[in-house]
């Protein structure tokens, strides 16, 4: 069996995790690191894509766009790829983008709204790029709805469609349909990208291997939103122990983790209190430090936050109903 | 040519959802217009049978029936920006007032609280965008006290209230909203995102607007004061315009130094006219349409141009 094509998204779901601040210097060091070791895709943006850089996400310290060129000047036959939210970045970034050396875009819409983002998959397919669906949130829907989303993003010219497991709420079964679905309705591929909310990235990610998926994302020692993603070098080691056919340098990446990325984390994503509680209650893993933060400012429970932002049904990129659910929970517990 | 009593003639162009809208809210409260008028393209369409139905004279032959009544002076276009490029000539042509509800913005910009008084004497003017409407206000309010050098604005709609227009313009509505931030808010740098919530119920429509000051001292009171000035000045016609907590200020670590950054979280319930509650995002459209007709209307009438 050959393994599905590997994106590792260090140097974009794990921008989340370091709050913006990715130098060029690492972003160098970890692109040169994966290249190496074999991995094809390398993502390379703000956290929430392009334009991503805001007071509702968090400014970055240096422009994304000087880390593509960056990381697309480190590597040799790693592709590049950028991550576009229509409604956060636009067709300009996306071209900028373009001029600064990105290969690929991945293009995300909630798994409900797939119809946004015609205009830019026409525009990515104009300019040559590949262009990959990503439909976030996808724990909140059946199967059957999200191939028909998937569906309208083939009719825009996606090469690939990926379940993007955001909030880390899907379970191994919930992965697999989903990626089953998929492959049943599109003529292109598909791809999963989980998260370790619940603490089954791993699974998930096998899961979905074993249900057909195309590609699958990680990141090196899972540094990524939430309690991170599924960790490349793990991928790696168990899709190589499980027997697909790759060309990917297992201890290369065990080395990148550890020597590369593991020295400048600020912290290491896990499953803890918080996290579990995205995963559980479902809501977008990059609320996990915004909702820390003002648990602390407004000294209320960050479980109690996410919890209720679960309820209020808070989508992708809602940052800032954080802060309207930690001032309605702190008048609450005033009286 | 004189006004019927002390109205001025309006017709409305497009007779889908905000068109429908609109026309309920001039027939509610008419101010000093005269709803003479709802025209489409679609003979069939539920709009003109809606309208029909409430004895306002229609036709689905678009623009024309317009052109040919010298009488209606104010049109509100809430067709496509693709189909107001054309209106708007016509209009022009024939001496008319274009009220502009799609994205064409072939005239100026308008908030009715912020800068309507300006282009009072302009043959088109266009309003912006929804989240446009909705925080341009606020980021004037706070402009006019202190300097902004950059004002960023998040709009949650109710994915039922987003049409294929605005799914398949998304970009336009960031690019359009940002600018409006900058050339009537007074940002220096405006940013605007916009995200679609699809929960069952929907929504109401949210607004985050946060405001990074130039300085770490500010005058919070003065601050306060003239947004909650706007505030009820919005309210005098979106009635639904409110916010849903006080305003937050923090200091800011930024690389240029500290900063007061201050979030203003809005909310607006819509009227309910004939769109659901839930849609202020379109509420807060046809109501400053509306407000914009009967400022243009009074205008005529005083003039005595009409």
């Amino acid at each position: 069996m050959k393994a599905p094509r590997l994106t590792d998204t260090t140097l974009r779901d794990g921008s989340h995790a370091m709050k913006h601040q990715f130098t060029l210097e690492q972003v160098r060091d970890v692109a040169q690191a994966l290249d190496k070791a074999g991995v094809q895709v390398i993502e390379v943006t703000h956290g929430d894509g392009l334009a991503g850089s805001s007071i509702q996400y968090g400014f970055s310290r240096t422009n994304e766009l000087d880390l593509i060129e960056a990381a697309r000047k480190a590597v040799s036959k790693a592709k590049i790829a950028a991550l576009l939210l229509p409604g956060i970045g636009t067709r300009k970034e996306l071209k900028e983008a373009f001029d600064r050396g990105i290969q690929v875009v991945r293009i995300a819409t909630q798994c409900t709204e797939a119809d946004v983002s015609q205009q830019h998959f026409g525009m990515a397919k104009e300019m040559g790029l590949e262009a990959v669906g990503f439909s976030m949130m996808s724990h909140m829907r059946p199967p059957e709805f999200l191939a028909e989303q998937a569906l309208l993003m083939e009719s825009y010219g996606a090469d690939c469609v990926y379940i993007v497991d955001s909030a880390g709420a899907l379970l191994p079964d919930g992965a697999a349909s989903r990626v089953r679905a998929l492959k049943q309705a599109l003529k292109i591929q598909v791809g999963f990208h989980a998260h370790n909310n619940l603490g089954v990235a791993i699974g998930n990610t096998l899961a979905a291997v074993e249900a057909g998926a195309d590609q699958t994302d990680g990141c090196l020692r899972g540094l990524g939103a939430g309690a991170g993603n599924a960790a490349t070098e793990l991928i790696v080691a168990t899709l190589d122990r499980l027997g697909y056919e790759h060309e990917w340098d297992v201890f290369g990446l065990l080395d990148a983790a550890e020597f590369v990325v593991a020295p400048f984390m600020p912290f290491q994503p896990i499953p803890d209190r918080d996290s579990i509680a995205i995963g559980y209650a479902g809501v977008y893993s990059t609320f996990l430090l915004h909702a820390k933060r003002l648990g602390k400012q407004y000294n209320v429970d960050p479980l109690d936050i996410l919890v209720e932002l679960g309820r209020r049904k808070a989508m992708a990129g809602q940052e800032d109903w954080i802060l309207d659910v930690a001032l309605d929970l702190a008048k609450q517990q005033k009286g | 040519m004189k006004p019927i009593g002390n109205k001025v003639k309006v017709a409305i162009l497009g007779s889908g959802n905000i068109g429908s809208d609109l026309m309920f809210k001039i027939l509610r409260d008419p101010g000093h217009m005269e709803l003479a008028l709802l025209t489409g393209i679609e003979p069939q369409s539920e709009g003109l049978a809606r309208a029909r139905a409430l004895g306002i004279n229609t036709s689905h032959e678009g623009i024309k029936p317009i052109l040919d009544d010298p009488e209606i002076k104010i049109v509100f276009d809430a067709t496509s920006a693709y189909a107001h490029v054309r209106h708007a000539k016509a209009l022009r042509e024939a001496g008319r007032i274009a009220i502009d509800l799609t994205p064409a913005a072939r005239g100026p910009y308008v908030i009715p609280p912020v800068n309507l008084v300006e282009h009072i004497d302009k043959e088109n003017v266009n309003l912006i965008t929804c989240g446009g409407q909705a925080t341009i206000p606020l980021v004037y309010a706070v402009s006019r006290v202190t300097p902004v050098p950059y004002a960023e604005m998040i709009s949650t709609i109710a994915s039922l209230s987003a049409g294929p227009g605005t799914r398949q313009n998304i970009d336009e509505f960031t690019f359009t909203t940002a600018r409006g931030l900058e050339v009537i808010g007074g940002a220096k740098q405006g940013k605007a995102i916009i995200i679609l919530n699809p929960a069952d119920p929907p929504i109401l429509m949210r607004n985050t607007i946060y405001v990074l000051l130039d300085a770490e001292e500010v005058d919070r009171k003065a601050i306060v004061e003239s947004v909650e000035a706007m505030v009820k000045a919005v309210q005098a016609y979106v009635p639904g315009y409110r916010l849903k907590n006080e305003l937050v200020f923090e200091i800011r670590d930024m690389p240029d130094g500290k900063r007061t950054m201050v979030a203003m979280l809005l909310e607006v319930t819509g009227a309910g006219d004939f769109l659901p509650a839930y849609a202020g995002n379109l509420d807060i459209m046809t109501a400053s349409a509306r407000q914009v007709g009967e400022v243009f209307a009074q205008k005529l009438l005083k003039d005595g141009t009409n």
